[in-house]
């Protein structure tokens, strides 16, 4: 573990003494100064923009309360898929079925195939969007991720909200 | 009978560890040389006691002893055996007892290299190490005790490890060398206190500090990218980045650290910036300590996130006192280092494009920061679940990713001290010309994406002047002394190994730049449902369903999905790729099978399959140039590996610890 002396590169001028007394108030204001005016623009930066790559993580019900505010965010839709409400056409990669969480019924459509376990009944978390029609069209799709898991009867307790997220079975 | 000799053996080292402690304060306090050997002493009781609670759980876990409530929770008669080796850190109280192991191996190896020429320093720096191990040995003792005794009924057989923990074999090697990265942070932080404590930070010691964060540094970044390799590999998304949580956990104390390497030369040669350059250390720890709170309490929806666990507040509570005193610390401290040292910077030198490069890093860790934790804060305030997805990652970081590959090949060329003369701008400027050419061809093969040409670009420009200041020496040196090119550049790259090393370690870093621009902007995908003997079009060839089959192993049973990938000129190949269904879990797990090339990874993930029907859904991917990642990434490991070999034995011993 023991380092090398360190080699002085072969381009390295001998290294200028630096003997200057202590900062004088006025460069410490500076410097305090600067620092406070780069924090402020990287946050206005960093934080300026933020809202429009949140991904929300909702229930039918809240995605129906946030209105018209929901079109064309990026939203994690989860609950359950609707009974008799699953169609999947192979031949157009086409897979349409509703999602609810008891009071409010969201249709989705989502291209692929839907995930081995994906069957009616089962709690879901599709991601994607919401279009102005009130169709929820959706690129990814996460299965709940448990071995009994049985379809919530009415309606989905918060409790039961958040396990949903942190069970599913993706990253 | 394991679980109360594990119980006393952790509780042994708890007891060393809290002693060391206090006699390494006494010892630094005192300047006591008595105290000093028995705080040494009880550092490798510590780390003898690590070693042996590990042995114990690992005997434990191999002769399925189910009395131990650990083996009992991931333990299974039905896995193979290197998957029940792995189990240690599978779950969350094995993993904090791994990473207890890991403290000890690396609290040990400071202790027996810290000589007694730092008589100022070391005392300080052992305490403040065993301090940490107090906080670690008290959670394994504790509330994460793996040794806890199984409640009766002691169970037959356990449900075995995570599924998508066992399989694939990279999780053999990930979470170690993530945890010799995280937790060897730990030694760096310890000499930084011990500098800060002690008011003497001189050359000796500096060189010491960058050595041990070089190690743990060169562990994290192998454990990034193994990491990346093992999503890619296992997941089936066909990505191996995603800004996931738990990846910025890990990537956090990489961006500081790999600033703090960067500050510290300018610190070894001028002692400058050595409030900057400790303010990055005591950081790249605490931020250690922020991700292990992030993927171990549970906070976060993720494969790494074990079950809730009461982990979570003591955590809290721990990174909360360890912030206030480094941040006391390095108010009240700093000042004892010695005099305020001239701003660095001025003209166009070596000086300013390291200040540059910290800058950016800065940055990076400020951005990262605020994308993983927003919405941690988020939800504590308003109650609402939200992420925070990836281009807004990515629009932060790939401007600051592709300035630092400027710098990158900026830095070496000028020197230091002093503005570059005409002859070094020309050089750089010819260099920046060669970049321009490089994007123009790009453009006329067809490379339309604006980002990772600019990438390709600004690697050939970085790379041209890295070669060159490899290079350069090497021929003034054959001139001078009229020696064989070879000779001078043996010679050369042996005096400086230090510095090659880090050369290395750049064009590791361009490899991977190139690779992930480009693999994520070239990529194509598409999902074909096919029925048994149907084919389907993708990328200029033909994907032919063959029919699946079951396969049974004693752990799982498998439904592979067989596939023939025909081109113009016939049969290319046949994939298998796959999914598993574990005995103790419900939910199928798939394995994505990937032809990697040189020039592209061809990547199957099955996402259904139904054999009633004859009917297979499958996700194909193509990705350039995928497998430069993981090459880039052993460049990097081999230049990390030159930098930080010992320096032999004649100068070790003239050498400080």
């Amino acid at each position: 573990m023991t380092p090398e002396p360190s080699p002085s590169a072969p381009t390295a001028a001998p290294p200028v003494p630096s003997t200057r007394p202590a900062a004088t108030l006025q460069r410490r204001l500076f410097l305090v100064g600067s620092l406070l005016v780069a924090g402020l623009a990287l946050s206005v930066v960093a934080f300026g923009d933020l809202g429009e790559d949140l991904v929300y993580f909702w229930d039918p019900s809240q995605m129906a309360a946030a209105g018209e505010d929901a079109v064309g965010a990026t939203i994690r839709l989860g609950g359950v898929v609707k009974a008799g409400t699953v169609q999947w056409q192979p031949d157009a990669n086409s897979l349409k079925f509703i999602v609810t969480d008891g009071k409010v019924e969201v249709p989705v459509e989502a291209t692929g195939a839907p995930p081995q376990m994906f069957r009616e009944g089962i709690g879901v978390v599709v991601e994607g969007t919401l279009t102005k029609s009130g169709v929820f069209t959706s690129d990814r799709l996460m299965v709940k991720h448990s071995n009994e898991y049985k379809a919530p009867e009415g309606e989905m307790s918060a409790e039961e909200r958040k396990t949903l997220y942190t069970t599913v079975e993706e990253l | 009978m394991i679980s109360l000799l594990g119980r006393a053996v952790v509780l042994l080292g708890l007891a060393a560890c809290a002693t060391g402690a206090v006699t390494g304060l006494i010892a630094a306090l005192r300047q006591s040389p008595e105290a000093l050997r028995l705080t040494r002493a009880l550092a490798y009781v510590f780390a003898g006691s690590m070693v042996l609670a590990t042995g114990l759980m690992e005997a434990a876990l191999l002769t399925h002893d189910f009395s131990v409530s650990y083996v009992a929770e991931v333990g299974s008669l039905s896995t193979p055996t290197w998957v029940t080796v792995v189990s240690l850190w599978s779950s969350l109280n094995g993993s904090i007892l791994l990473w207890g192991l890991v403290l000890g191996l690396f609290v040990g190896a400071f202790t027996y290299v810290t000589t007694d020429k730092n008589p100022l320093q070391t005392p300080w720096a052992l305490s403040m190490a065993l301090l940490v191990g107090v906080f670690f040995t008290f959670l394994v003792a504790g509330v994460a005790n793996p040794f806890a005794p199984s409640p009766e009924p002691i169970p037959a057989d356990g449900p075995g490890p995570n599924p998508l923990l066992q399989n694939h074999v990279l999780m053999v090697i990930h979470p170690p060398f993530l945890y010799l990265g995280y937790v060897g942070m730990t030694i760096p932080f310890a000499m930084g206190c011990a500098a800060l404590l002690a008011g003497r930070l001189d050359a000796a010691w500096v060189r010491g500090l960058r050595s041990w964060m070089l190690v743990p540094w060169g562990f994290l970044t192998v454990g990034i990218i193994l990491g990346g390799w093992w999503s890619y590999e296992v997941l089936g998304w066909g990505g191996w980045w995603a800004w996931d949580p738990v990846e910025n956990a890990s990537f956090l104390p990489w961006l500081t650290a790999t600033a703090f390497l960067h500050s510290a030369m300018v610190m070894e040669r001028k002692e400058q910036l050595r409030g900057w350059t400790l303010s990055l250390v005591l950081a790249t720890f605490l931020l250690t300590l922020l991700g292990t709170f992030m993927t171990r309490s549970g906070i976060f929806n993720s494969v790494h996130s074990f079950t809730e666990s009461p982990i979570g507040p003591v955590f809290l509570a721990f990174l909360a006192v360890a912030l206030i005193g480094s941040l006391a610390l390095l108010a009240f401290r700093i000042d004892a280092l010695g005099p305020v040292e001239d701003a660095v910077g001025g003209g166009i030198t070596r000086d300013t494009a390291f200040s540059f490069n910290n800058l950016l890093f800065t940055n990076f860790t400020f951005v990262v920061l605020v994308g993983t934790v927003y919405p941690l804060l988020n939800e504590a305030i308003t109650g609402k679940q939200i992420s925070v997805g990836e281009p807004w990652f990515d629009r932060y970081t790939a401007p600051l990713g592709l300035l630092l590959v400027f710098l990158m090949g900026v830095g070496p060329a000028l020197p230091w001290g002093r503005s570059a003369s005409a002859g070094q701008l020309k050089k750089i400027g010819g260099a920046g010309l060669i970049s321009l050419v490089v994007a123009g061809l790009c453009v006329a093969v067809g490379l339309r994406k604006v980002w990772p040409v600019a990438t390709i670009s600004m690697a050939a420009f970085a790379l041209l002047l890295t070669l060159d200041a490899m290079w350069a020496p090497a021929a003034a040196r054959a001139q001078a002394k009229g020696e064989a090119l070879g000779a001078a550049a043996w010679a050369v790259a042996r005096s400086a190994r230090r510095r090659y090393g880090g050369y290395i370690v750049h064009i590791g870093v361009l490899i991977i730049a190139v690779a992930h621009a480009s693999a994520t902007a070239w990529q194509t995908k598409e999902t074909l449902t096919l029925r048994q003997g149907e084919s389907g079009q993708f990328a200029g060839m033909e994907v032919r369903y063959e029919g699946s089959a079951w396969q049974e192993q004693p752990h799982r049973r498998s439904l592979v999905a067989n596939f023939a990938l025909l081109g113009p000129e016939g049969l290319i190949g046949t994939v298998s790729p796959r999914l598993n269904h574990y005995k103790k879990m419900g939910t199928p797990i798939g394995t994505p099978e990937v032809r990697t090339g040189l020039t592209e990874d061809l990547y199957f993930s099955l996402v259904n399959v139904d054999p009633a029907v004859g009917l297979a859904s499958v996700e194909v991917h193509r990705k350039p140039l995928v497998v430069w990642l993981w090459i880039g990434g052993l460049v990097m490991l081999a230049g990390t590996v030159i930098s930080a070999w010992p320096a032999g034995r004649a100068r070790a011993a003239a050498g400080p610890a």
